[in-house]
C-alpha cells in the first residue's frame, strides 16, 4: 500500500508537470528488493543486464510420432525425417518426449485437453475455457510488469479465440489475427522508441493515467457487495486496469537505448485465413513485428498460436481441412504415414523453424534475443488420427539468458507433463516448487534441462 | 451552472426520447421527469447498494447499440471486441456470466471509450450532452459538469450515480479541466472513465431484501430495468423503464407485466430478436467461414456477409411481421434474397440493392432454415458438404440434444476416402462409418437427417449428383422416414423438442445460466404452445415468470481475505 501511495504521489508530481522520471522505477526497486525478478532477468556478464524472454509457439494436431521422435536422448539425438527441418538450430532446441497427460478419469476431449493440461497443470473438465490459470500468465504477472505489454498473443489463423493462455474460466487472452493490427498495437500510438534522443512525456497519456487510477478506485465499493464467482471476475478486471496502468507508466518512463531494437516499418493489411500459404505470411509477418517487440522490449512474454487444436488449415483445391485429413485420409501402407495430412506437418515445421531463426538473428550482446528467450513449441495431441495425448511433441528453444541447458532429447518416462510447466515456471524465476492438480501434480523438476 | 433548458436537448439521448414512445407503456406514471434534477435526487436514495448477485460483460452488439442509443448513431464505435467465449452447448449469453476482461481486452475498451468520448465532445455534438453552459470554457466548472455528467452516468451505469461516483466524475472533469485548460476536456476524460467501468462494461445485477417473503431476496427494480431491456432489446434500458425502476414499478407483479408486454410489442423486440437468434444458432461462426475458392468460385465475403442477413430477416418477419408459428420456422418457403446471393441460389434478384421477398418453390426442395445456404455452407467443410455436421447441428442447435464428440483415444480404422471411386457418395462413404460400432452410435444419430439435405453442397447450391452419381436424398429422424429438405423440416416442425429447444434457450438468454429445472422448461413450453408457438409470447412469459427473477445468493466475500490475485493486482 505504501509502494501504492507514493507511485500514486509521483503521478500527481508529474500530472502538474514537474519531474519525468518517476513511478516504474520505484516499482523496479521495490521487486528487485525480493530477488526473485532480480534472478529472472538474469543478465549476460559484464554487460547490461538484458531482459530474459518467456513465449510459448503451438501448433495444432501433433506429428507421426515414429518420424519425429528421437530414438536417442541426450545431446547430438537423431534427427527423424520430420525433424529435419530443425538441423541448423538442433544445438539451440531441446526435444521432450514420453511425458503423459493423466485425466484422472475426466474425458479426453479431443484436440481440446492437451493444450490446457500442459498450459495449467489441470485436466479439462468441461468445455468452459481453461481449468485454471496457464502459466505463461503466472510467468508474465512477474516479468512483464516492466515492459509495456504484460504479454503479446498472436493467431495466425485469424481467429481470435485461438488461445491457450489466460487465469482460467472464462478468461482468455485473445489473440492478435493480423500482422497489420499486432504492427498498430505495438508501434502505432503509445509507442516510444528507445533509441530516439529525446523524450517527452505525452500529456494526453498523463491524462489517460489519472483516469485509469480513478477506475481502480472503485474497487471497494464493488468488491464489498460482490459474491464469490463476481470477486474473481472483478479481481480479474482489476489486475487488467493495473497492467493498463503500467503500460500508461511504462510510456511516461524514458525508455533506455537498446542497441537490438529498429522500429520495424508499417505493414498493409493482409488476407488473413486459413489457407495455409496466407497462413504461412501472416505467421512470418507476425514474427517480425514480435521479434522487434521484444528486442524494443514492448513485451517479455509471448504466445503464438500457428494453427488451432482441430487444425482448419486448407490448401487451395482441398475438399477437406488437416482436421479431416488426419481422421479421414488413408495411412500409406507403403510410406506408414498419411501423406496429404503430413504435409501440413511440414509446413508447420518449416514455419517453426522461421520463428527460430528470426528470434536467434537479432544480436544482444554477446548472444542472441533467442539465447536471452525461452519458447516452449508444443502440440495439443501426439498423433491426430487417434486423438492420443500422452507424448504429445514438445520443443524448448533458446536457454532463457543461460538458464536452461539446450540441444538435448529428454525422455520423460511417462512422467506428467507437468513437470515441463513447473520447470520452465522455476527457470523464469517463478517461486513455485510444486504445481498441477490430482495426478498431473509434481514437484519433479526435469533436471536435465536446467543449467 | 448556467442552464440552458430545464431537461436535455432532445437529440442528445435518442434513448430517452425518440427509440420508444413512452405512450406505448400505457400509463402515465412512466412519463420521464427532468433528467438532471431527478437523477440527483435519487442518487442519494441510492446510497446502499445491494448485494451483487450476478455480473454479465456486455456483448459487443450490445455495446455498440448503448452508444448508438445514448449518443447518437454518428458517434464512431471503432475497434475491436475481446470476445466472450461460448461455453460448450450453452449460449454465448451464459459464457458472459463468467467473462473476465483480459489485459487485451481492457486495451481494446480504452481505446473504444477515448475514441467515443472525443465524439461526445468535440465542438459538433458537445451543445447535445451538455445541459448548460461553464461559467469560463477554459476552466473547471463542477456545477456544469456535474449536471451533464450525472444523466450520462445515469443511462450508461442503468441506475442513478451514487453519492460518491458523482462526487468522483466531477471531480475528475474538474482535475482535467484544470490540468488541459478546456471544460469540454475534461467531461471527455470524464465520460471515457465511465465506459471503461466494470459499472458499465458488466451488467451488474443487485439483490434486495423481499418484503414479501422475509429472509430471501429479490432482484431489484433497477437491476430488473437492466435485464428487461437487455433481453428483449438489445440495449441499455430507456428513460421510461429507468423511471419505472425508480418508482419501483418493476417488482410489481402487475406493473411488471404492463411493461414487458409493451416491450415485446416494440418494435425494438425485432432487435432482441436478432441479438437472441444469433446466439442460439451460433453466428459467430459466420466470422470464421471460409470456403475453398476452387471449389466454390462462387464463394465470398459479401455472400458470407448476406447469409447470416437472410436468416435472421426470415426469422423476424416470420416470427414479427407475420406472428408465425416458430415450429413453420422449419417449413415455411418464405425468405428473402439480395444481389449477391443471385449465384448461390441459381436465382434472379431484380433490385440491384437490398432486399426482396423471395418464396421458393416445393421442387426447390427448400423448407425453412434448413434449407437456407447459411445454414447449409455454415454446416459444411470447406471443400464439402457434410451429412454430419448438419446432423449434428439439428441436434445440438435446434434441437438442445448434445451429440457426445468421437470418443478419444480411439482407432478411426473406418476411414473414408474421398479419392476412391467405389465410393462417390457421401451416403457411401458414411455407410463405412455406420459399420464400426464405435461410431455407429452417434453417427446413426446425425448422419439420416443430414443425408435429406445433400442434394445442397458444401455452400448450400443445389446439385442433383456427386461424383456423377445420382444423390439419394431418403432421411430419418427419431423413427419417421421422410424424403429430402421439406420432409426434414416437418419433422423437425413436427418434434417437440424443438419448441422446447427455443423456450430453454430464451430462459437461459434472459438469466445467463441454463436452466437446470426440467419441469420449469416443461410449463414454459406448454404455454408458448397454448399461444400458438408465437415469439412474443414465449419472451413475454420469461419476462414475467416469477423463477426467472429469483436471485441465487452466492456467498459473501468476507473482506478480510487477501486473495492471491489482490496480491498480484498490488503488487505486479
Amino acid at each position: 500500500m505504501a509502494y501504492d501511495l507514493s507511485r500514486r504521489t509521483a503521478l500527481k508530481g508529474m500530472l502538474n508537470g514537474a519531474g519525468v522520471v518517476v513511478g516504474v522505477p520505484l516499482l523496479n526497486a521495490f521487486l528487485d528488493g525480493n530477488g526473485e525478478a532480480l534472478a529472472a532477468t538474469g543478465g549476460a556478464a559484464g554487460g547490461a543486464p538484458m531482459p530474459v524472454r518467456f513465449g510459448t509457439w503451438f501448433w495444432g494436431l501433433g506429428v507421426n510420432p515414429t518420424r519425429w521422435f528421437p530414438s536417442k536422448t541426450g545431446p547430438n539425438y537423431d534427427l527423424k525425417p520430420e525433424l529435419e527441418p530443425i538441423k541448423a538450430f538442433q544445438s539451440k532446441i531441446s526435444v521432450l518426449g514420453n511425458f503423459s497427460v493423466p485425466l484422472d478419469g475426466a474425458p479426453n476431449l479431443p484436440h481440446g485437453s492437451g493444450g490446457p493440461a500442459i498450459r495449467t497443470g489441470r485436466a479439462l473438465t468441461a468445455e468452459r475455457g481453461l481449468p485454471g490459470e496457464s502459466f505463461d500468465v503466472t510467468i508474465a504477472d512477474l516479468i512483464g510488469s516492466r515492459s509495456r505489454f504484460s504479454s503479446l498473443e498472436m493467431s495466425s489463423t485469424g481467429d481470435a479465440r485461438n488461445s491457450l493462455s489466460g487465469r482460467g474460466g472464462g478468461n482468455l487472452n485473445p489473440s492478435e489475427v493480423s500482422a497489420a493490427g499486432l504492427y498498430q498495437r505495438v508501434f502505432g500510438l503509445g509507442f516510444q522508441d528507445p533509441n530516439s534522443g529525446t523524450f517527452t512525456p505525452d500529456p494526453v497519456t498523463m491524462a489517460r493515467r489519472s483516469v485509469l487510477s480513478g477506475v481502480s478506485e472503485q474497487r471497494q465499493s464493488l468488491l464489498a457487495a460482490v459474491g464469490t464467482e463476481d470477486k474473481q471476475k472483478l479481481d480479474q478486471y482489476f489486475t487488467s486496469i493495473r497492467q493498463l496502468e503500467n503500460q500508461l507508466d511504462v510510456q511516461l518512463t524514458k525508455p533506455e537505448p537498446l542497441q537490438a531494437c529498429n522500429v520495424p516499418r508499417k505493414i498493409p493489411e493482409l488476407p488473413v485465413n486459413a489457407e495455409i500459404e496466407n497462413v504461412m505470411r501472416n505467421h512470418e509477418f507476425m514474427t517480425d513485428m514480435l521479434v522487434m517487440a521484444l528486442a524494443c522490449d514492448q513485451t517479455r512474454v509471448f504466445n503464438m498460436m500457428f494453427n488451432n487444436g482441430a487444425s482448419s488449415l486448407t490448401r487451395i483445391g482441398s475438399t477437406i481441412t488437416h482436421h479431416q485429413l488426419t481422421h479421414e485420409e488413408v495411412l500409406d501402407n507403403r510410406l506408414g504415414y498419411q501423406p496429404e495430412a503430413t504435409y501440413f506437418l511440414t509446413r508447420i515445421m518449416e514455419a517453426w523453424v522461421y520463428f527460430v531463426g528470426a528470434l536467434d538473428k537479432v544480436k544482444e550482446g554477446n548472444r542472441t534475443l533467442l539465447d536471452n528467450t525461452l519458447v516452449l513449441a508444443h502440440s495439443e495431441t501426439e498423433f491426430a488420427k487417434f486423438h492420443t495425448i500422452d507424448n504429445i511433441p514438445m520443443m524448448l528453444a533458446g536457454t532463457a539468458g543461460g538458464r536452461v541447458k539446450s540441444g538435448i532429447y529428454v525422455d520423460g518416462i511417462g512422467t506428467p507433463v507437468s513437470r515441463v510447466g513447473l520447470t520452465i515456471q522455476q527457470a523464469m524465476g517463478v517461486p513455485v516448487d510444486r504445481w498441477g492438480t490430482k495426478s498431473m501434480e509434481t514437484n519433479r523438476t526435469i533436471t536435465e534441462i536446467m543449467a | 451552472m448556467i442552464l440552458k433548458n430545464s431537461g436535455l436537448k432532445s437529440k442528445a439521448l435518442m434513448l430517452a426520447l425518440t427509440a420508444l414512445p413512452v405512450a406505448a407503456f400505457g400509463y402515465t406514471a412512466l412519463q420521464p421527469a427532468p433528467i438532471a434534477a431527478q437523477s440527483l435526487s435519487a442518487s442519494a436514495a441510492q446510497a446502499q447498494p445491494g448485494q451483487i448477485v450476478a455480473m454479465r460483460r456486455i456483448s459487443e452488439s450490445q455495446y455498440r447499440h448503448i452508444i448508438a442509443d445514448v449518443f447518437g448513431p454518428d458517434i464512431r464505435v471503432a475497434g475491436r471486441f475481446e470476445p466472450i467465449v461460448r461455453p460448450v452447448h450453452e449460449l454465448i449469453s451464459s459464457g458472459a456470466s463468467d467473462a473476465a476482461i483480459s489485459p487485451a481486452g481492457i486495451e481494446q475498451f480504452d481505446a473504444i471509450a477515448r475514441v467515443i468520448a472525443s465524439h461526445v465532445f468535440d465542438e459538433k455534438h458537445r451543445s447535445q450532452f451538455t445541459p448548460c453552459a461553464p461559467l469560463d470554457a477554459t476552466k473547471a466548472d463542477d456545477a456544469c459538469a456535474g449536471g451533464t455528467l450525472a444523466p450520462l452516468g445515469r443511462y450508461l451505469f442503468r441506475r442513478p450515480l451514487t453519492p460518491s461516483e458523482q462526487a468522483f466524475f466531477t471531480g475528475l472533469a474538474g482535475r482535467a479541466a484544470t490540468r488541459s485548460g478546456s471544460f469540454a476536456k475534461g467531461l471527455e476524460l470524464s465520460l471515457a472513465a465511465m465506459l471503461v467501468s466494470p459499472n458499465f462494461l458488466y451488467v451488474i445485477e443487485r439483490a434486495e431484501a423481499d418484503p414479501a417473503s422475509p429472509g430471501s431476496l429479490r432482484l431489484d427494480n433497477y437491476s430488473r430495468a437492466s435485464r428487461l431491456s437487455f433481453m428483449l432489446w438489445n440495449t441499455t434500458p430507456n428513460e421510461a423503464l429507468l423511471h419505472a425502476a425508480e418508482i419501483g414499478a418493476l417488482t410489481d407483479q402487475a406493473k411488471l407485466s404492463t411493461v414487458a408486454e409493451s416491450m415485446v410489442k416494440s418494435p425494438r423486440f425485432e432487435q432482441g430478436l436478432r441479438a437472441f437468434f444469433s446466439d442460439m444458432l451460433l453466428f459467430e461462426k459466420f466470422d470464421e467461414l471460409a470456403k475453398d475458392p476452387v471449389v466454390y468460385p462462387y464463394f465470398n465475403q459479401e455472400v458470407a456477409a448476406a447469409l447470416p442477413e437472410q436468416t435472421l430477416r426470415t426469422i423476424t418477419d416470420h416470427l414479427l411481421v407475420q406472428n408465425g408459428d416458430y415450429r413453420q420456422l422449419f417449413t415455411t418457403n418464405r425468405t428473402f434474397m439480395t444481389r449477391v446471393l443471385g449465384p448461390v441460389y441459381q436465382v434472379p434478384v431484380s433490385k440491384s440493392k437490398g432486399w426482396v421477398d423471395y418464396q421458393f418453390s416445393p421442387k426447390d426442395d427448400r423448407a425453412g432454415l434448413l434449407g437456407q445456404a447459411g445454414f447449409l455452407a455454415l454446416y459444411s467443410h470447406s471443400g464439402r458438404s457434410s451429412p454430419t455436421l448438419r446432423g449434428r447441428a439439428i441436434r445440438e442447435v435446434l434441437m438442445c440434444q448434445p451429440v457426445p464428440n468421437p470418443p478419444g483415444n480411439v482407432n478411426f480404422t473406418a476411414v473414408q476416402d474421398t479419392a476412391n471411386k467405389a465410393m462417390p457418395t457421401a451416403r457411401i462413404r458414411l455407410s463405412e462409418h455406420a459399420t464400426d460400432p464405435t461410431c455407429s452410435g452417434c453417427h446413426r444419430i446425425t448422419d439420416p437427417a443430414g443425408l435429406s439435405l445433400e442434394r445442397f453442397d458444401g455452400i448450400g447450391a443445389f446439385r442433383a449428383t456427386e461424383n456423377d452419381t445420382p444423390i439419394n436424398i431418403a432421411g430419418s429422424m427419431d423413427g419417421s422416414d421422410f424424403f429430402g429438405g421439406a420432409g426434414l423440416g416437418k419433422a423437425l416442425a413436427d418434434s417437440p423438442s424443438t419448441p422446447m429447444c427455443v423456450a430453454s434457450r430464451a430462459f437461459e438468454f434472459a438469466t445467463g445460466r441454463p436452466s437446470e429445472n426440467a419441469a420449469l422448461i416443461e410449463a414454459l413450453t406448454k404455454s408458448f404452445g397454448s399461444n400458438g408457438y408465437g415469439i412474443r409470447s414465449l419472451f413475454l412469459q420469461v419476462a414475467i415468470m416469477p423463477e426467472a427473477w429469483r436471485v441465487r445468493a452466492s456467498k459473501p466475500v468476507i473482506e478480510s481475505q487477501v486473495s492471491f490475485a489482490d496480491l498480484r493486482a498490488k503488487n505486479p
